[in-house]
Order: C-alpha cells, then sequence, then structure tokens
C-alpha cells in the first residue's frame, strides 16, 4: 500500500521534530541549539511533506508541497544564520 | 484512540499552547521578550483559525498578527533600547483593575456564547449566504460578504485604516531608518520579496473563488515594504509621496467610484449591476490591495517619508519649539 | 475515519506535544536568540501543523496557508534580528 510507506514519512517526520524540540531543550550551548533545530526541522519537514504528497498522490499538490518545504529550508536557514550572527555581535559588546 | 477525541485532545492542546503563550506575552517585565511571545502567539492563532475552518482568518492573521504587528512593535521597542514595563505598573492598583474588567468581559463573553450556541433553533447566516452566493459574482463567500453584500462596511473600513494612517503621518518625519544590510540578509531580501509580491497578486487573483483577497495581499505587499525597509532601502519599495497619496485613496476612490457610477444607472449606491459583479469585486479588491499596503507600509515607516511635503512649503513640526 | 486519517491526526497531536515542549526553551531563555529560536520551532512546526490539517479538514487551501506562514516568519525572524545598533 502506498498509503503505508507515506505514513511512515509522516512518523518519521513527527520524529525528527521532537529530535529538533530535545534538543532545543537539552543542548547546552545557544549555537548547539540552533544546528540542532534547522538540521532536524528541515529533514522532518521534508519527510512530512513527501509523506503527505504519497498519501495525496496528486501532481499538483506534490509540487506545491515540494515548494513550500524549498521555502522552509532557505527561510530557516537564514533566520538560523540572523540569529547567531546577533548572537555573536551581543557576546562581543 | 477514537476520532473525537483525538480532535478533543488536538483542540486541547491548541487551546492550552495559545493560552500560554499570551500569558507569557504579557508577563515579565522585558519588553522585547513580550514582542517575540506576541509574534509566536500570532503565529500560533494562525494554525487555530486553520483549524476553525477560516483559512480565510488563517492567512491575514499570519500576515498581519504575526508578520507585520511583530514588525511594528519592535520598531516601536527602537527607541528605547532597555525597555521595561515600569515597577508601579505592575501589579498596582490599575492592573488589578484591569484584570477584574478582563474577567468580567470574559464572564460576558462565555454567557452569551453559551446561551447563543446552545439556542434551540438557530437562524444560520451561512446558509442565507450560500443561497445568495451565485448571485454575488464569486465563489468564495468571505468575498462575497466583504465585497458585495456588506460592500459598504468594508468601504468604511478602509476610511478608517485611511483615518489611521493620517493620524501617523500628522504625528511627525519617518522613524531612523536602517544601514545597508549585509551579505546574509541581502540575500535573503533578493528572494523573499519578489516572492511576497508574487503571493500577494495570486491571494488577490484567488480571492475571486478561494481563501484570498484584498486584506491579506495588502499585508503581503506591506511585508515585502517592511522587508526592503529592514535591509536599508529607506523608501521601502514606495513610489514618490505624490503617487503615494494617489494609493492611499485609492481603495477608497474606487468604491465611492463605483457606487457613484451605479447610483446614476438607477440603482442603489454599490448594486452591483447583473453580470458586472465578478469585474467589479476584482477592480475594487485591485486599488484596495495597493492602498492597504501602501497604508501598513506608511504605518511601519511611523511618518512622512521623505520628499512628503513639497519644498516651499513650512514644516512646521519641527519648529514649534522654537517658536515664540 | 480510516486509519489513515486516524494516524494523521494523531501525528499531528504528537507534533503539537512536541512544540509545546520546544517552546519551554522559550520560556526558560536565558538569552533574547534563545527565545527566538523557540519562535523559529513554532514557525516550522506551525507549516507542519498546517499541511497535516489540509488533509484532515478536506480543505486544500490550508497550503496555501503554510506557504504564507514560512514567508511571514521569515519576515518575523529578520524584523527580530535587526537591533539598534543597524541604524544609519
Amino acid at each position: 500500500m502506498s498509503d503505508l510507506l507515506g505514513i511512515l514519512f509522516v512518523l518519521t517526520g513527527i520524529a525528527f521534530f521532537a529530535a529538533g524540540s530535545i534538543g532545543v531543550l537539552r543542548l547546552p550551548d545557544l549555537h548547539s541549539r540552533l544546528h540542532a533545530l534547522t538540521k532536524a526541522d528541515n529533514l522532518g519537514l521534508g519527510l512530512l511533506c513527501a509523506g503527505l504528497a504519497i498519501i495525496d498522490g496528486g501532481a499538483l499538490n506534490a509540487v506545491k508541497l515540494f515548494l513550500v518545504w524549498v521555502l522552509v529550508l532557505a527561510a530557516s536557514a537564514t533566520a538560523a544564520h540572523l540569529i547567531a550572527q546577533q548572537a555573536l555581535r551581543q557576546a562581543d559588546k | 484512540m477514537m476520532a473525537v477525541q483525538l480532535w478533543q485532545l488536538l483542540d486541547l492542546l491548541l487551546a492550552g499552547l495559545t493560552l500560554g503563550l499570551g500569558w507569557a506575552a504579557v508577563s515579565g517585565p522585558d519588553l522585547r521578550r513580550s514582542v517575540v511571545f506576541f509574534i509566536a502567539f500570532g503565529l500560533l492563532v494562525a494554525v487555530v483559525w486553520a483549524r476553525l475552518r477560516a483559512p480565510d482568518l488563517a492567512l491575514a492573521e499570519a500576515a498581519i498578527g504575526a508578520g507585520l504587528s511583530g514588525a511594528l512593535l519592535l520598531s516601536a521597542l527602537r527607541d528605547e533600547p532597555d525597555a521595561e514595563t515600569s515597577d508601579d505598573v505592575r501589579g498596582g492598583p490599575v492592573a488589578a483593575l484591569v484584570s477584574l474588567a478582563g474577567l468580567a468581559l470574559a464572564a460576558a463573553f462565555a454567557w452569551v456564547m453559551i446561551h447563543t450556541l446552545g439556542a434551540a433553533d438557530p437562524v444560520r447566516l451561512a446558509d442565507q449566504i450560500t443561497a445568495q452566493l451565485p448571485n454575488s459574482g464569486v465563489g468564495n463567500p468571505v468575498t462575497a460578504v466583504l465585497l458585495n453584500f456588506r460592500a459598504y462596511d468594508t468601504l468604511l473600513e478602509l476610511a478608517v485604516l485611511l483615518a489611521a494612517v493620517l493620524g501617523i503621518l500628522a504625528l511627525g518625519p519617518a522613524r531612523t531608518p536602517y544601514r545597508a544590510a549585509g551579505p546574509l540578509l541581502d540575500g535573503l531580501i533578493r528572494w523573499l520579496v519578489p516572492l511576497l509580491i508574487l503571493t500577494a497578486g495570486y491571494l488577490l487573483w484567488a480571492g475571486a473563488h478561494a481563501p484570498g483577497g484584498a486584506f491579506q495581499a495588502g499585508a503581503m505587499l506591506a511585508a515585502a515594504a517592511v522587508m526592503l525597509r529592514l535591509g536599508g532601502h529607506t523608501i521601502a519599495g514606495l513610489p514618490r509621496p505624490p503617487m503615494q497619496r494617489i494609493l492611499l485613496t485609492a481603495g477608497i476612490a474606487a468604491f465611492v467610484l463605483v457606487g457613484v457610477i451605479t447610483t446614476g444607472l438607477g440603482l442603489a449606491f454599490l448594486q452591483y449591476p447583473g453580470g458586472w459583479s465578478g469585474g467589479l469585486i476584482l477592480l475594487i479588491e485591485a486599488a484596495a490591495t495597493l492602498a492597504i499596503a501602501t497604508t501598513l507600509a506608511l504605518a511601519y515607516i511611523g511618518g512622512r517619508p521623505a520628499g512628503w511635503v513639497s519644498e516651499g512649503s513650512a514644516d512646521t513640526t519641527t519648529k514649534i519649539g522654537g517658536r515664540d | 475515519m480510516t486509519t489513515t486519517t486516524q494516524i494523521l491526526l494523531a501525528s499531528t497531536a504528537l507534533l503539537l506535544l512536541t512544540l509545546g515542549m520546544g517552546l519551554a526553551r522559550a520560556m526558560i531563555g536565558p538569552s533574547l536568540q534563545d527565545r527566538m529560536l523557540s519562535v523559529q520551532l513554532l514557525g516550522t512546526g506551525g507549516v507542519a501543523v498546517l499541511l497535516l490539517l489540509s488533509p484532515l479538514l478536506a480543505i486544500p487551501a490550508l497550503v496555501d496557508v503554510a506557504l504564507v506562514l514560512a514567508l511571514l516568519a521569515a519576515v518575523a525572524a529578520a524584523a527580530l534580528t535587526r537591533r539598534e545598533v543597524d541604524d544609519v
């Protein structure tokens, strides 16, 4: 069943989100938290989008989901860098 | 677990998170911290609207509540770098009074909700709207209500926005601009601003048959202006002040023009002639989008941009202190 | 309700729980940037929740809302990280 594969992807995606949240809570330093956050969330969202695309089956929807994922990749990577740069500037003051 | 319990769990989580974020936004002395929580609150409320089957509201909340309001609050905080709410406001008699008033309001609201939602034979407006939808010229019921059935209300809303921005413009010149962005922020702006403008156009077009519309599209354009301003482009993508004035009044002008023409044709004010509804609605929405975008962008800029007052006339606000 | 829909529903609830966990960092801090990164998590997580709600509520437009949310979260991040030192 293709639904089974889709569900598997979705659940793995959620697991990566959970890993990201745990990383944000447990890691000792802002920069390591940022690293965990962006890596886990981008992969989590990617797997989630892949799973939903498989479950839904439509081509247009799959393209839309892929675009949303690429957008979030670019935006969250830039945001993480911006936050890290600001933290470094604060530390230098 | 059964489906109903799962939905209830989901709703409980959403409600709990919303309340928690809302409380966190107003607690604590550090105002920057409060703004961060406020932005998070806005993002979450957008999800709540989606859960409540209101995608139009979710779009508006994401654009205005999360993005623009957050940027406006941060812009206000720029003037006070170490802003904290003063101790005599926190926990004093004023806070107690406000809390009591809030509780009373919540109790009244709950009473109204219980009585209306539990009513025996309610009259649902949604049924009436759905019945009239084919006559409205659009397929999206929200757009039909805003731009056709209650078009007069939307005209007055645009007038309220205009009054607000006139107030802001009367306060003084624009806020201090930012310096030019570094490569990172510049790179973000280069793809984000075109994408925001494109999405605004899409939302305006799609508003006729899918969630979207003038307010959402205008807010997206304003977000693009905010991004440009943050990156050091002082004019934030706006045209020159004479054009800004035209754009500010474009929405109201379109509405009034259409209304006057329909009155001249013998119909009521803003009663669209048969078959023309769809086209007229799109026209008015396009004008309203530009008006809303310019209004919100000028509100973010915080005052009169450079060149607002023409060369010959005197700008008296800066001279008030020096007059005798 | 099909099994797939039930699992998607459970996943959404789980995801919200995870986001709540991540927001604990926003409460604790200690620095402002820690709270900002928590908001980033909520932004990406919010996009994920919207994408899951789209098939669950049968509202295809929620994918558009997810797109808009992602864009505006980027705008919010840019606004948060520009400080007074960046004045002209």
